[in-house]
């Protein structure tokens, strides 16, 4: 009581008190997001960036914050968030496991970027078009899936840290008919995190 | 007789441990690690260095000088800042259909979320909690702090 009471009446002195805080960031990639803040009492909706909560005698309030307070606040945690996911795609020549040269070219930028993450997991996925049946495409699939793998191990990326899987025609990223021949289909996606 | 009743008790206990730590999901991954940072699990305080996978049901706990990165599995990003406790209550994901949930608790300190594919699949199956509040999350990245909060 004695400890809490002049910290009270501080805390209304001051009005800084709050005792939990939310803040929406702006988003990287520019999508505009939302988090919804409830408690018993209701809920506050915040949808704009640096929109925020504080709560202060058992109310969420809202409020505003700018970039520059959020540095000074939440710097230290903001610069211990993990380097944000990324993916890459190579395409290959029809019914084979050769790359396009563009794609060769563009392996270059993948080596680099999983060299430089710390604790790096690597996913390689390969995809067909709908030339050939199922059964002929799903191993094809993981033909170039493992083939992408194979250069990469070859170029000193540690194999533990790759996974790899087969998706046959199943996930087009351009939906086609039956058998027609469709480049970006042909593709092995490269996830790295 | 004694010691055999002994015995097979400690055996149930070792196997209900071995069972508990099977059933636990690997959730994701320490990516950054500072100063004093640990992960809880189990009763056990194990050291949250880079590359220490992290499980469902795992705490993560941070000192003065601390701050813990992690990534889940459906490519959410976590950074816990100094003097944090934060709680990965729930986390199921299927990397092939993207279904699954989260739930992480703040119990005191600072926690910066990206969120990942879950929240964008299925929003209603995140949630992030502090003492006092649920956060509703659609595709988005924010902060978390409490202030006081809980060491437990």
């Amino acid at each position: 009581m004695s400890k809490t009471l002049p910290h009270f009446v501080l805390c209304l002195l001051l009005g800084a008190c709050a005792s939990e805080r939310v803040v929406l960031l702006p988003s990287t990639d520019g999508s505009p997001g939302k988090v919804i803040v409830r408690d018993a009492a209701g809920e506050r909706v915040l949808d704009q960036p640096y929109a925020a909560t504080a709560r202060r005698l058992g109310i969420n309030r809202p409020t505003v914050t700018e970039a520059a307070q959020v540095e000074v606040r939440y710097g230290e945690t903001l610069r211990a968030l993990p380097p944000r996911p990324t993916s890459y795609t190579v395409y290959f020549e029809t019914g084979t496991d050769t790359m396009t040269p563009a794609s060769a070219q563009a392996f270059v930028g993948v080596k680099r970027e999983i060299a430089e993450r710390p604790a790096v997991e690597v996913m390689v996925i390969g995809h067909t078009d709908r030339v050939g049946s199922p059964a002929e495409n799903d191993p094809l699939s993981r033909q170039r899936a493992e083939l992408v793998r194979d250069q990469l191990v070859a170029e000193g990326v540690p194999v533990e840290k790759l996974e790899v899987a087969g998706r046959g025609e199943r996930e087009p990223l351009v939906p086609t008919a039956d058998d027609v021949d469709e480049p970006r289909n042909r593709r092995v996606e490269i996830s790295i995190r | 007789m004694m010691i055999r009743a002994h015995r097979a008790l400690a055996f149930m206990f070792a196997f209900l441990a071995v069972a508990a730590a099977q059933a636990a999901e690997v959730a994701g991954m320490v990516k950054i690690s500072r100063g004093e940072a640990a992960i809880e699990r189990a009763g056990e305080r194990l050291p949250a260095t880079v590359g220490t996978p992290v499980l469902a049901t795992d705490r993560l706990r941070t000192g003065a000088d601390g701050a813990l990165g992690v990534t889940l599995r459906d490519n959410t990003l976590l950074s816990a800042g100094p003097n944090s406790l934060i709680v990965i209550e729930k986390f199921a994901f299927n990397s092939s259909t993207l279904e699954g949930g989260m739930s992480v608790g703040i119990r005191k300190g600072t926690l910066a979320v990206a969120s990942g594919k879950i929240a964008k699949r299925t929003p209603e199956s995140v949630d992030f909690h502090t003492p006092t509040s649920v956060l509703g999350v659609r595709g988005t990245e924010f902060l978390v702090e409490v202030i006081g909060g809980s060491d437990e």
